[in-house]
């Protein structure tokens, strides 16, 4: 696996380590997310893609390795710089986490009272003019019990851009949504990245999606990366193994079965357990 | 030496819930003066926490007054001494019942809601979600519930002692007849400002404390799953009740 470095990365993770128990999730990862693009993170489900988010956000601590994003390494910081950070961060959770009790409008407006002494006109303007960006608007003052799947997502998104951030990130954003809302998310990911001026970064194993809207894909397997490069660099990928994963081959170095005894041991009572 | 295993983990278990709850106490107090440059979020707790028990506390505080009197007059009529009632009634509420049962309904009452409320938002990842929208939630959501609790805790014992009496009242004046005046003289006469009134506006502070933090404590640290958050929300009620009881001993030992 060639080393891949942009010359002006935004996030730059090198010889990563972390372990959850006895469990090596990732081992010696190197990771460097170019700015202004859009990346994808793809692998199989349990590989901890979702965890390599939460390292890059500064949510779970790594045991090893050099975590920069915007220049500031995450491991030296306090809270307050990890907080000052993270105003400059837009994290889209694969539920929403939208606070229940709160109309959408509120949602919105959250983080934007929470963070600046604007007057209430200017904070509704902000709020609005967010929710017309996820065409919301519309919605501002109903309930997050009364959104469907695809909306709670994107009033979610909505909130994740409200103090304009550098930097978004997206957990399995197309998971168990209908083929229209999922068009509506790549086509928001897109629009959001270039009009904002943003980076994002997508976790998620939906390969037709993902490559229909990123620029650059890590594939990771296993704490390594196992391949990087456009989508079209990976549909040519020679190796196996990408291919099974590319392709959704249900067969391939990674087998069927999870590793059994032997099938006619087994069923005759001869295992040894 | 076996036996002793099941007692020792218990023991154990109970020492690690009462450092860590306190370490979590430190950690709300570093933040009060924080919340208290926001007190609309603390007067909504208010709200929430205390005027929602409203109902609750004046209809038991009424009950239980007017058991306090049917019983006082049972007792005393014996020693033709029924004018002492309010006197019995005034004093059980004041110095025991008043704060002690506050306290029990305030666990069952809105103790569960808060432990519910925290223990769902973590399970729904909304204090992750607020964690990476760089606001602390300990600062933003456990911080105003608790000092909303302890607010409301001595307002709600005032208003069941108050009510309480009352109960007493309609019993022993308007049901049997003792007479007005020495009623209210004799209550007049044996309860101290002092003595009486200030322990039980001390206790209602303490246990307001004690079950609050009791109730924010099991929601934050709430396993995030279904059964974690009802697990939460059942040790909330059974431990501010054993809590309350002996902090109420220790209380009552050092003020009488």
């Amino acid at each position: 696996m060639a080393e891949h470095k942009h010359s002006d990365p935004i996030i730059d993770i090198r010889g990563l380590k972390y372990r959850r128990g006895e469990k090596m999730i990732f081992d010696n990862l190197d990771v460097s997310i170019e700015r202004g693009k859009i990346t994808a993170i793809m692998g199989p489900s349990g590989t901890g893609k979702t965890t390599l988010l939460r390292i890059m956000t500064g949510q779970v601590l790594p045991d090893r390795g050099h975590v920069h994003v915007d220049g500031k390494n995450l491991l030296k910081l306090d809270i307050d710089g990890l907080f000052e950070l993270r105003k400059r961060m837009g994290f889209l959770f694969q539920n929403g986490a939208l606070f229940t009790d709160y109309s959408v409008y509120e949602n919105v407006v959250f983080p934007i009272r929470e963070h600046t002494d604007l007057p209430e006109s200017l904070v509704r303007h902000i709020a609005l003019m967010k929710l017309q960006a996820v065409g919301l608007r519309g919605a501002a003052e109903l309930m997050p019990t009364e959104l469907s799947g695809g909306m709670a997502r994107r009033v979610a998104l909505a909130r994740a851009i409200a103090l304009d951030p550098k930097i978004i990130f997206y957990d399995e954003p197309f998971t168990g949504l209908d083929p229209i809302s999922m068009g509506v998310i790549v086509r928001l990911i897109r629009e959001l990245n270039d009009s904002l001026g943003l980076t994002s970064i997508i976790v998620s194993h939906d390969v037709e999606e993902v490559s229909s809207v990123s620029d650059h894909s890590y594939l990771i397997s296993e704490g390594k990366v196992v391949a990087y490069g456009t989508p079209e660099e990976l549909e040519q990928n020679k190796s196996a193994w990408v291919r099974q994963f590319m392709k959704g081959l249900s067969d391939g170095p990674v087998p069927f079965h999870y590793p059994a005894p032997d099938l006619a041991a087994q069923l005759l009572g001869e295992e040894t357990e | 030496m076996k036996f002793l295993r099941e007692p020792y983990y218990i023991l154990l278990d109970f020492l690690e819930m009462l450092g860590a709850s306190g370490l979590f106490l430190l950690h709300l107090l570093r933040y009060t003066p924080h919340a208290l440059r926001r007190p609309g979020l603390i007067f909504q707790q208010v709200f929430t926490i205390g005027a929602m028990s409203l109902v609750l506390i004046m209809v038991s505080g009424l009950f239980v007054g007017m058991v306090l009197g049917l019983q006082g007059f049972n007792t005393l009529n014996k020693f033709a001494s029924t004018s002492m009632v309010g006197t019995l009634v005034a004093l059980g509420l004041l110095r025991e019942l008043g704060p002690v049962i506050t306290a029990l309904l305030f666990a069952g009452r809105a103790g569960t809601a808060l432990t519910s409320e925290i223990g769902l938002m973590r399970a729904t990842e909304q204090l992750a979600g607020m964690e990476m929208m760089a606001v602390d939630p300990v600062r933003r959501i456990v911080v105003p519930r608790f000092l909303g609790g302890v607010i409301s805790m001595p307002l709600l014992v005032g208003i069941f002692n108050a009510v309480g009496l009352l109960g007493g009242y309609l019993v022993g004046v308007v049901l049997m007849h003792i007479d007005k005046g020495s009623f209210w003289s004799q209550i007049h006469a044996h309860v101290d400002f002092k003595e009486d009134f200030r322990s039980g506006i001390i206790k209602s502070l303490v246990f307001g404390a004690v079950a609050t933090l009791i109730a924010v404590f099991e929601g934050y640290y709430a396993q995030p799953t279904a059964e974690g958050v009802s697990r939460a929300t059942t040790r909330t009620v059974v431990n501010t009740a054993l809590a309350v009881l002996a902090v109420d001993y220790l209380l009552t030992a050092f003020m009488y």
